[in-house]
């Protein structure tokens, strides 16, 4: 269990740096689907099943289509290098790296790996998901439903002819 | 079982590459692709702290993040579609018209 964590954790991670790296934006998507089917990975050991597949279904399967078929229509190809920052491309990396640094420390401080005792895994299935959703949270799930047809509403209008 | 540091710490690494991702890159689709890597680094956290608590309410903001996601990138497209259509360019140092 642990090990798989682990080597999906890296491919996850592999796949993150090719999705920043490469310069061909269907490359990236490609990478991006493969940092996504690796994170359901990581859900289902986490005990997070529905959500698991989830992410398959709705991430990696339809909000990614959307991202393949732009590329495709706007014909998006190799983007060419700027030369606009200098100081961007010296200090860039190091502060990355201590931004970084800085948070995993804060998280091994609070979160000891040693120190933090797991609570008994709970049912996460859809029934117990789906319990919290239409109980605790059904407002916020209509509020959603209002964002849902807000969002197909300026989708259609943004991409009429004239705007 | 896997410590929450290593759940936490991979979950940083993503975020990190993300935001690394959004400030390098020049093509206005892949920016776009490192904002949803940071929505996925996010969840993960959300994820590891449900299973270390020991309760779903994570789980559901989880359900939530991606719903956001899927409307932000349906109206986020269709922006650069029509951004595409009036400027006939995909990379942001031609979109630099709101910079002093």
């Amino acid at each position: 269990m642990a090990a798989l964590f682990y080597i999906f954790g890296a491919l996850a991670i592999l796949a993150a740096l090719s999705v920043v790296l490469q310069r061909t934006p269907v490359y990236s998507a490609l990478s991006l689907i493969v940092v996504l089917c690796s994170l359901a990975v990581v859900y289902l050991l986490l005990g997070a099943e529905f959500l698991a597949v989830i992410q398959v279904i709705v991430y990696a399967g339809a909000i990614m289509v959307l991202f393949v078929l732009v590329i495709m229509l706007l014909n998006a190809h190799r983007e060419e290098p700027t030369d606009r920052s200098r100081v961007a491309r010296i200090l860039g990396a190091p502060l990355l790296a201590v931004f970084l640094g800085e948070v995993l420390y804060a998280v091994w401080q609070h979160f000891p790996p040693e120190q933090t005792p797991a609570a008994p895994a709970v049912n996460a299935g859809p029934r117990a998901i789906g319990e919290l959703l239409f109980r605790n949270y059904v407002l916020p799930f209509e509020v959603t439903s209002i964002l849902i047809l807000v969002a197909v509403l300026g989708a259609v209008v943004l991409a009429k002819k004239q705007l | 079982m896997v410590p929450l540091a290593h759940i936490l710490a991979l979950s940083v690494i993503l975020f990190g590459l993300g935001v690394a991702g959004f400030i390098v890159r020049r093509n206005i689709i892949t920016i776009f692709m490192c904002i949803e890597l940071m929505l996925n680094a996010v969840n993960l956290a959300f994820i590891g702290f449900s299973r270390y608590l020991g309760n779903l309410d994570g789980q559901v903001f989880v359900f939530f993040v991606i719903v956001v996601a899927a409307a932000e990138a349906a109206v986020g497209l269709a922006i650069i579609i029509a951004v595409q259509r009036n400027r006939e360019s995909l990379s942001i140092d031609d979109l630099d018209s709101m910079k002093l």
